[in-house]
């Protein structure tokens, strides 16, 4: 019988090690796993499309001479204060208390001296970030930790929150460890419990209601300061309407990699869209009510490199938001820590358990040993350089392109390499013209 | 007496006229007349003014106040002195939903009813209800102190953090986590402080209330009160 050959064992797709891990796990511990890091399985993405660049029918731009501007105008229908930024490439919301003080210091230093903006988050507004954020986007949340009128006269442009990439529908949560004295003091709770952020507002539950909640704003702020409504990758044709219809100057558009936001593994994973589905339904709304470039669109979730920002662009946003991909630059998931990585059960790369508080790269953390290690000069300085490298990358593809502002990339400078980004973002199929859902597709 | 005429001169006039108050002025009496029910009447002011407001407002008025001293003579729409910082609101009528909501401290008394979710999120504020206040209220509430002296809707005080709650009439039930307490020699002299602020001190006696607080078991999460989510 021994000579007899044997199936080889087979494992199954269904079952796999991953599935079966996390099915012990959830036994052992009688609890969901909450994480950072957004969605981790491969979603259709900006990777899926290809730029086509320039030929006889359209001339390019010399790399090293002919000008390609980068700058972009946000909050220019309503505001009496638009902002102008130098690139279009903005710093998403990360609360204190998420993030170090520091991790914040060094977000305003890199993004002014990059010459855009960052945003405050769930948890107030801190000197560290004020001070050194030329342009500060000032993030109105549901749980109104540390609001009040003062920082937001403050602030440079308001941003109502509504919904994150992340965990469209759900809302947020800092776990104790996390709540020092200063988190707690901030937030108007005791030190060390978990503080939950509610998942919709408190004074106000529909578009109708957000008019009005947003004309309030303006007249706390004289009508001077840009405000931005944040959505997540849910109905972005819908919400974006709506947006606009409650008075937006700006949408903030947050697909489902958005990163920076902890929840639990299966909200990340099961809830909302990539942001490559998103940013065409988006961009349709305001086509269809005529307020595309009149209400800017800002868009997140995944964004990496000058490429994915020239994407984007291309598709219609005005300009985009980082937030993985920043504290990355700043040093998060350094493989130089891999280690303390280790002793933490996990490895470099893979580091998603930022709301615990033990971050060795000492950013996402309120654990004083732990942050000192961070230099926010030396982060700012990072930041800025990726910054600087992201533009220099869209602008590169935008001159291939013929293009001499970002602004000017379109979809038709794009072709798609699977049929499911030629659906999602409306461009062609690579090699035909075939945009599946149009022109007689499916 | 500066008078100011909602329906001649608009919303924006009234608000920057307003804002622009600083320090030590010498316009401290202001009314607004025909409001008709416009939102964010005097909403951002930060001054030691009274502003008297001869008849009903809507949407979040005095929101985020700071200072002032605000009459409304007559109901107030949802979200009044929202997020209020500093200073007194002080309502004749009735409130509608989210009154006080966020709010981070000062004072607001509402002498009719309070709808639902009355106190909501708020963190520091101190409210005094003469009638009754509706469903969900108090959700979340970090801290400062709520004193109703009707009844109260349903589920009052879900999910509670260290707010403290006074009620002298009915509550139709308590939200997850909240429980009744003992009344203590303290509570009994802020009871009696804030019946007097809040113009109530003719309408009722700190011994005729219940105090309801947080039983702090939802601080931490624990799977095991799965159930109270």
């Amino acid at each position: 019988m021994s000579d007899f050959p044997h199936t080889p064992p087979k494992m199954s797709w269904t079952f796999s090690n991953d599935v079966n891990a996390e099915i012990r796990r959830a036994a052992a511990t009688g609890i969901y796993d909450i994480r950072g890091g957004g969605s981790k399985r491969r979603l259709p993405h900006f990777d899926d499309l290809l730029f086509l660049g320039a030929s006889i029918s359209r001339y390019p731009l010399e790399g090293y001479r002919e000008k390609c501007a980068t700058d972009v105008w946000l909050g220019t229908r309503f505001a009496k204060n638009p902002i102008h930024l130098d690139i279009p490439i903005t710093i998403a919301g990360m609360s204190f208390g998420a993030l170090s003080g520091p991790a914040k210091e060094a977000l305003g230093r890199g993004a002014s001296a990059a010459g855009t903006s960052t945003t405050t988050g769930d948890g107030g507004m801190t000197e560290e970030e004020r001070g050194h954020s030329k342009s500060l986007v000032y993030q109105y949340l549901p749980s109104r930790y540390g609001m009040n009128p003062d920082d937001l006269r403050r602030a440079d442009a308001i941003e109502v929150v509504v919904g994150q990439g992340a965990k469209p529908g759900g809302g947020g949560m800092l776990l104790g460890q996390k709540i020092s004295d200063r988190v707690a003091n901030m937030r108007n709770l005791p030190k060390g419990i978990d503080q939950r952020s509610a998942c919709r507002h408190p004074d106000w539950t529909g578009p109708d209601d957000l008019e009005i909640k947003i004309l309030e704003i303006r007249e706390i702020t004289n009508w001077e300061k840009p405000i931005y409504i944040k959505i997540g990758g849910a109905r972005p044709y819908y919400d974006t309407a709506l947006a606009v219809k409650a008075g937006a100057d700006v949408v903030v558009l947050d697909g489902m990699q958005g990163g920076t936001a902890a929840t639990q593994d299966v909200f990340i994973e099961n809830v909302g869209m990539p942001i490559l589905a998103c940013i065409p339904l988006a961009v349709k709304a305001l086509q269809d009510l005529g307020m595309h470039r009149k209400v800017q669109l800002i868009v997140s979730g995944g964004i990496r490199t000058g490429a994915d920002v020239a994407k984007a662009m291309a598709l219609g946003a005005d300009a985009v938001a980082i937030g993985t991909a920043a504290l990355i630059a700043l040093g998060d998931n350094d493989p130089a820590l891999e280690a303390e990585y280790n002793k933490l059960g996990t490895t470099a790369g893979a580091y998603d358990d930022w709301h615990e508080g033990k971050d060795p790269a000492g950013i996402t953390t309120q654990n004083p040993e732990l942050s000192a290690r961070f230099d926010p000069v030396l982060g700012g300085r990072r930041l800025k350089n990726y910054l600087k490298v992201m533009t220099l990358e869209a602008q590169t593809i935008a001159r291939a392109c013929g293009k001499n502002h970002l602004h000017n990339l379109e979809p038709e400078d794009l072709c798609a390499l699977t049929i499911e980004g030629a659906a999602m973002a409306g461009v062609p199929l690579a090699g035909t013209n075939w945009i599946p859902g149009r022109n007689g597709g499916f | 007496m500066q008078t100011f005429d909602l329906s001649k001169d608009g919303l924006r006039a009234l608000n920057s006229s307003l804002h622009a108050l600083k320090g030590q002025t010498n316009m401290t009496a202001w009314e607004v007349i025909n409001p008709k029910g416009a939102h964010a009447i005097a909403a951002g002011v930060d001054a030691p003014v009274e502003i008297t407001v001869r008849g009903s407002t809507g949407y979040y008025c005095a929101g985020m106040n700071k200072q002032a001293s605000i009459f409304i003579k007559g109901s107030a729409g949802p979200g009044v002195a929202e997020n209020m910082m500093s200073g007194k609101v002080v309502i004749d009528g009735d409130a509608s939903q989210y009154a006080g909501a966020t709010g981070r401290g000062g004072l607001l008394v509402i002498k009719g009813n309070a709808s639902s979710r009355c106190g909501i999120s708020m963190k520091g504020i101190e409210i005094v209800v003469h009638g009754n206040i509706g469903h969900m209220s108090c959700f979340m509430a970090q801290s400062g102190s709520v004193v109703v002296l009707g009844d109260a809707g349903e589920a009052l005080g879900d999910s509670l953090y260290e707010a403290r709650l006074f009620v002298r009439g009915k509550v139709k039930s308590l939200g997850a986590d909240c429980i009744e307490k003992e009344m203590r020699p303290e509570h009994f002299a802020l009871l009696e402080d804030l019946l007097r602020r809040g113009e109530a001190d003719h309408k009722a006696k700190p011994e005729q209330f219940r105090r309801y607080g947080s039983a702090r078991k939802l601080y931490n999460f624990n799977i095991d009160n799965a159930a109270a989510y």
